[in-house]
């Protein structure tokens, strides 16, 4: 059965300009209790590689240069 | 190489004592087994990462059940919970966590965590519960999980996080001999030689689904998925009372409370669509949620958390608390709603079901020592048995955990298991990586919940529960034979899907052995509507025999603190009656 993807906006957004993943930190990344966070191999910034986020904010509180923002999921805003 | 690309390989390492899950009970066992015996080896395993794993993984707003010298006896707390819970409770296990709590307390507070004082030093002791005063707030509740974290590597304790455990190991005369795990970014699998293992696994949160469709957004840490209750379960331990089902009020949309056990002893209070108070006590009893379900049906819904009629600075007062710890996302929800708390109340609605005695009493069986029904194997915490036990409970039970499973270990050498046992883990655990093609975890796993919604949660139906175990087996067919993982990542969810299948099988099978009804909405069953203390005045033990799932009964242990006659159904009177 093939398969396809699906489309989904996502809660967590990093902002590039401020985030240090290129500089080796992967602080985010490493509390999610999800561990849905991945750095990019194009920009070597942190994103949100899987829609499976329980909006909790260890990411946003821990990110050291603040560059992390929890949104709340579209479905239940 | 990139992170979640697939690797097969296999370890081993051994250990004294095996701690898994690093959420608020296990950081507190393993903390403990170390102190008893400094010279032993304690690994503490993680699925994700101890920093920030867990319930409290933001911190808690308060303690909901600190029996505190001067404002409650441990008699009474334990009496309290044995009416709440319907009288099904082993009270021997109760009364200890009662009478060890103050002492934990003061050990969490010279960690660093503070509890709220009042002017004179003592405890600032609020009452939520219908007899006694236990809850007690916690002003920097969001420094918990840094200040346990301090204490374990202080200790040295080896934390191994990222790895998932899948299956406990055992000899061949029955007891504990370790546990299998995956690492959750690589798919390489280690086995852990153990003479004692606890399990701290947390609740069985990802049964239900939540209303709002959004598969993560559950009451508990979404990575609670059941893990530690069917580990528990494959490994022939007993589980009690499954059929005690969580089911929480919550603000509607949103995974977390509204909360009155905040909100109550500042004066707020639940309300119907009418602006008037139907239930006596806020605290999450079954029959509390049932007289919350009535009324959410019954016209005068919804049913809302009323606090507009405080005055601001308390509200202010209430609002830097819920917004801080526990589930900080709740200002930004309600923002996002344009609630102002000042203004308007706030819409409340109920969670889906899941397992968990933190709330409730749905737990892998432990005795008083939170020994398990198989040598060598602890609980503790949301996934043990120990009714209504909170976060408190998980520090104070995985405590007595850790140092009587470094007892264990300090008089048993490491058990000898079958590699064949590993093997065949290895298959299983690996199978969705061999196949080309076929259905994806998210599917499987939408699938599963939406039938538990369907056919399992309150009211149960016989009939409904016998459908649903039909499309229950056919979707665990699915997985078995067709599930697809493509990377380390849907590896893990492919395997907390199996948890989540294996809960849901136990949640049906344990519900529709208990032939009455009792503890409120929590067992609710339409085609036995009443308490039938004759016949069903004891626990429920699950467990698996010859392959087989089976039920049993066991025996209420003689109460330690007796209940009076006209004290039992304290917990029934929940609805507040007009008066004439």
């Amino acid at each position: 059965m093939p398969l396809a993807s699906y489309q989904t906006s996502v809660p967590v957004v990093v902002d590039d300009a401020k985030c240090i993943a290129d500089k080796g930190c992967t602080v985010c990344v490493d509390v999610c209790p999800l561990d849905v966070l991945r750095i990019s191999d194009m920009t070597n910034k942190a994103y949100m590689a899987y829609d499976e986020c329980w909006y909790c904010m260890p990411c946003e509180a821990d990110c050291p240069t603040g560059a992390v923002t929890v949104n709340i999921p579209y479905l239940l805003r | 190489m990139a992170l979640d690309q697939i690797v097969d390989g296999l370890s081993e390492v051994s250990c004294d004592v095996l701690v898994i899950g690093g959420g608020t009970a296990g950081p507190m066992a393993a903390l403990k087994a170390k102190l008893k015996n400094p010279k032993a080896n304690v690994v503490l395993l993680e699925k994700a990462n101890v920093k920030r794993s867990g319930a409290i993984s933001m911190g808690m707003d308060g303690l909901n059940n600190a029996v505190i010298p001067g404002y409650a006896t441990p008699e009474q707390y334990t009496k309290e919970i044995t009416i709440a819970n319907d009288g099904i409770v082993d009270q021997k296990a109760v009364y200890k966590y009662a009478q060890n709590c103050f002492e934990i307390i003061e050990e969490l507070d010279s960690f660093g965590i503070r509890f709220l004082k009042n002017e004179n030093g003592d405890y600032a002791v609020k009452k939520v519960h219908h007899i006694g005063t236990y809850v007690l707030p916690m002003p920097n509740g969001e420094t918990v999980k840094k200040a346990l974290y301090r204490q374990l590597r202080r200790a040295r304790i080896l934390i191994s996080n990222r790895y998932m455990a899948t299956r406990l190991l055992k000899s061949s005369d029955g007891r504990i001999a370790g546990a299998i795990s995956v690492n959750t970014r690589t798919a390489e699998m280690l086995v852990i030689k153990a003479k004692a293992v606890i399990l701290c696994m947390g609740a069985a949160g990802r049964l239900g689904l939540p209303t709002s469709g959004y598969m993560f957004g559950t009451y508990e840490n979404a990575a609670n998925s059941g893990d530690g209750y069917a580990m528990a379960y494959h490994a022939g331990a007993a589980l009690a009372n499954l059929e005690c089902f969580q089911i929480n009020p919550l603000i509607k949309d949103y995974n977390g409370p509204a909360c009155a056990y905040v909100a109550g002893p500042f004066g707020a209070y639940t309300a119907n669509n009418e602006g008037s108070r139907f239930i006596e006590c806020d605290y999450w009893s079954g029959q509390m949620m049932l007289e919350f379900y009535n009324e959410l049906l019954s016209g005068k819904g919804p049913v809302f958390l009323q606090l507009k009629h405080l005055h601001p600075d308390t509200i202010s007062e209430i609002e830097s608390t819920l917004h801080k710890v526990e589930r900080p996302t709740r200002g930004l929800f309600q923002q996002g709603r344009g609630v102002d708390y000042r203004s308007e109340s706030i819409e409340m609605h109920i969670s889906e079901i899941g397992f968990c005695s933190g709330h409730s009493a749905s737990g892998v069986f432990v005795d008083d020592n939170a020994r398990t029904t198989v040598p060598g194997l602890y609980a503790a915490g949301d996934m043990a048995s120990v009714p209504h036990n909170y976060m408190l409970g998980a520090f104070t039970n995985g405590s007595v955990a850790g140092i009587d499973a470094m007892e264990f270990a300090d008089s048993h050498d490491f058990a000898e298991f079958d590699a064949a046992d590993v093997a065949i883990e290895r298959e299983r655990v690996m199978a969705p990586t061999r196949r080309e093609d076929g259905i994806p975890p998210n599917q499987i796993e939408y699938k599963t919940r939406r039938l538990v919604n369907d056919y399992l949660q309150p009211p149960k139906v016989t009939r409904k529960y016998e459908l649903g175990m039909r499309r229950l087996a056919e979707a665990r067919e699915d997985m078995q034979e067709r599930m697809i993982a493509r990377n380390a990542h849907e590896l893990l969810r492919a395997l907390e899907v199996q948890s989540i299948m294996d809960c849901a099988d136990m949640a049906a099978h344990a519900s529709l052995y208990r032939e009455e009804s009792r503890w409120g909405l929590y067992h609710w069953r339409t085609d036995f509507p009443e308490k039938d203390n004759e016949n069903w005045f004891c626990h429920t033990l699950l467990s698996k025999r010859e392959g087989k799932m089976t039920s049993e009964k066991r025996a209420v242990e003689p109460y330690v603190v007796p209940i009076a006659d006209d004290e039992k159904d304290l917990y029934d009177k929940q609805r507040i009656r007009a008066s004439a």
